[in-house]
């Protein structure tokens, strides 16, 4: 970096970027490792045997056996991951479908009609936005105990539902982009406007929907607020409070729960290798709106 | 709370004698001389769509922010039927005892890690909006802890910080002694718990950012190297102020982000050894002991905070809207 007397203008440049380019590299391979070490050692101790991790040889050890899957049936079996996997995959499944459908049809209404109380009506959307989701729960948590509905999978569909204003921007934004001609167009043949928006604007909006459904999914296959309030029962563990759940049986028990993390992370990882560009843009859409 | 609901009812009725008139309509054939536009189910259609959205945003905000401010006036358990307005008893108990405020110095350890995310987010993006070597590679390692569950992240760093684990071994390699229990006192632990935020969420500040960057037009950046600007001056000039609207909305997010920390340091510690968050503590009045009233005061007085913070963002970037798609 520090360059002395440099004979040209071009020589200076020249070098400079490459000292930089050195300094680059050096700092990203730095927060690459930063970011991997604490995965990969994860990864390691959950193919170490109960008397590997005893013997106290550390936690960068390489285990004996790569192929010792025990600990993995533990967490599976033990962990109750299946039912786990059952009630996230009910919650995605609704949830999802419920976001869609809610988030197009509002976008539909507001963007594509002039009616009295529009202005108030999108000011509703607009401030609850600004309402974050962690200070409501308290009292959040009466009304779905009003509806009778707490320690049931339907309360954090409803929630994911019902709350989801992110979503309905992403489908906004979106149908902006349709040309209102071919609302027109279906008009004139005689189309109403449910017609309308199921044959045409629900077809046009499948990029915005890969978004919101790619968005939504990994955020609710995340969450572990919702369902660890409003889904106590140890049978109606999602993904997240079944892993939660490790912390107790398990003890000490690292390998096991180092096992149960990584079958945790691994559909994560495969969703981002086969989805990154999607991922990259729908997380960026979603978090400036 | 009443105004919220007056605003319900306009939904209801409407869609019904809607669903009549339309299917009237269908059958009698609108004039063909008159347009759509002036139709009177024109005006009463969009309710339709919008009666379920509406229904549920009400439900689920509206509803329980009007709760919330009404509950933080009793002193209502949560359970029983009776409560008794108490005024602004539970504001006064939140602002008297010390220890019930004393979480908020809590978020300043998180404050200030979010200044280091920021910090570390930008440089790396302005790193890779050069044309770089495996430039995609380092981009998705560093974005994917953002996708990572948090229960599993509050489990790697467990292991992470326990004696002789991840940390210490690494540690030992350099030649530095372990043995220290970062979780251990409550200055070390919320540093850990605050680094272990950034590890989170540096990722998605960095893909902002670089998403923001790379919309900066290619001439700008010629014409720079025209002018002969170095790489710092390329930043400090060109880059800097291209995504400022966005480098405000991270500065916003990170703000309203560590008042309402919450999962990591439950998951972590559960809130021991001083690392109790406002949002941790506001769900153990609530649901450990049952006290609704004292906890609605506590989530009234963040979300006013919030919604100030929010304020002040606007009135300091007027008009600058954040645009990435």
């Amino acid at each position: 970096m520090t360059l002395t007397a440099p004979a040209s203008r071009t020589a200076t440049r020249r070098s400079r970027v490459t000292a930089g380019t050195v300094l680059a590299y050096v700092s990203l391979v730095a927060a690459s490792l930063v970011v991997l070490v604490p995965l990969l050692v994860i990864l390691l101790t959950s193919l170490k045997t109960s008397r590997e991790m005893a013997d106290g040889s550390g936690a960068l050890t390489l285990p004996h056996d790569w192929l010792n899957l025990s600990n993995y049936a533990t967490a599976f079996t033990d962990g109750h991951m299946l039912t786990a996997l059952g009630n996230t995959a009910f919650i995605l499944l609704f949830s999802i479908t419920g976001t869609v459908l809610i988030g197009s049809m509002t976008a539909y209404a507001i963007d594509r009609f002039e009616f009295r109380l529009k202005k108030p009506v999108m000011a509703l959307f607009l401030v609850a936005t600004l309402v974050p989701g962690v200070t409501t729960q308290v009292a959040t948590f009466q009304v779905v105990n009003s509806f009778g509905l707490i320690d049931t999978r339907w309360a954090p569909i409803l929630l994911y539902m019902g709350t989801d204003i992110v979503s309905i921007y992403i489908f906004l934004q979106f149908i902006r982009g349709i040309p209102t001609s071919l609302d027109e167009a279906a008009r004139l043949d005689g189309a109403n406007s449910f017609t309308i928006y199921r044959r045409i604007i629900l077809p046009m909006l499948k990029p915005a929907i890969a978004t919101v459904v790619i968005i939504k999914g990994i955020t609710t296959y995340n969450d572990f607020y919702i369902p660890f309030l409003y889904m106590p029962s140890e049978d109606l563990g999602t993904i997240s409070t079944a892993l939660f759940r490790f912390k107790g049986p398990f003890g000490a028990h690292w390998e096991d729960i180092s096992a149960g993390a990584v079958l945790v992370i691994l559909p994560t990882l495969i969703v981002f290798l086969f989805l990154q560009r999607y991922i990259y843009n729908g997380f960026a859409q979603g978090a400036t709106k | 709370m009443t105004h919220t609901t007056h605003t319900a009812p306009p939904p209801g009725p409407p869609a019904k004698t809607d669903g009549i008139r339309r299917r009237a309509g269908r059958r009698n054939h609108v004039p063909p001389h008159r347009s759509w536009r002036q139709h009177p189910l024109r005006r009463l259609t969009p309710w339709l769509f919008l009666l379920v959205p509406l229904a549920l945003l009400i439900t689920f905000t509206y509803v329980p922010v009007g709760n919330m401010i009404y509950y933080s006036f009793t002193d209502w358990d949560g359970v029983s039927p009776d409560r008794s307005f108490v005024g602004g008893d539970n504001y006064r108990e939140l602002v008297t005892r010390p220890e019930l405020f004393r979480v908020f110095a809590v978020s300043l350890y998180y404050l200030a890690a979010s200044a280091v995310q920021i910090a570390a987010a930008l440089y790396f993006a302005t790193l890779l909006s050069f044309d770089l070597r495996l430039r995609n590679l380092f981009k998705g390692i560093l974005f994917f802890p953002y996708l990572i569950n948090g229960v599993a992240i509050g489990f790697v760093f467990l292991y992470f910080f326990q004696d002789g684990g991840t940390l210490d071994s690494v540690l030992s390699l350099f030649g530095a002694g372990g043995g220290h229990a970062w979780l251990g006192d409550p200055r070390s632990a919320n540093t850990s718990l605050a680094g272990v935020s950034v590890w989170r969420f540096t990722g998605l500040n960095f893909v902002l950012f670089l998403g923001a960057i790379q919309s900066i037009p290619g001439e700008q950046y010629e014409a720079a190297e025209l002018d002969g600007a170095s790489r710092w001056q390329q930043f400090r000039h060109l880059i800097v102020p291209g995504i400022r609207p966005v480098i405000g909305l991270s500065v916003i997010l990170a703000i309203s982000g560590s008042l309402s920390v919450f999962e990591i340091p439950y998951i972590m510690t559960g809130g021991a050894t001083g690392t109790q968050t406002f949002v941790i503590q506001t769900v153990k009045l609530a649901f450990q002991f049952n006290k609704t009233g004292l906890a609605s005061a506590c989530a009234v007085v963040l979300l006013l905070i919030i919604l100030a913070v929010t304020w002040i963002q606007r009135r300091l970037l007027p008009d600058e809207k954040v645009d990435l798609v």
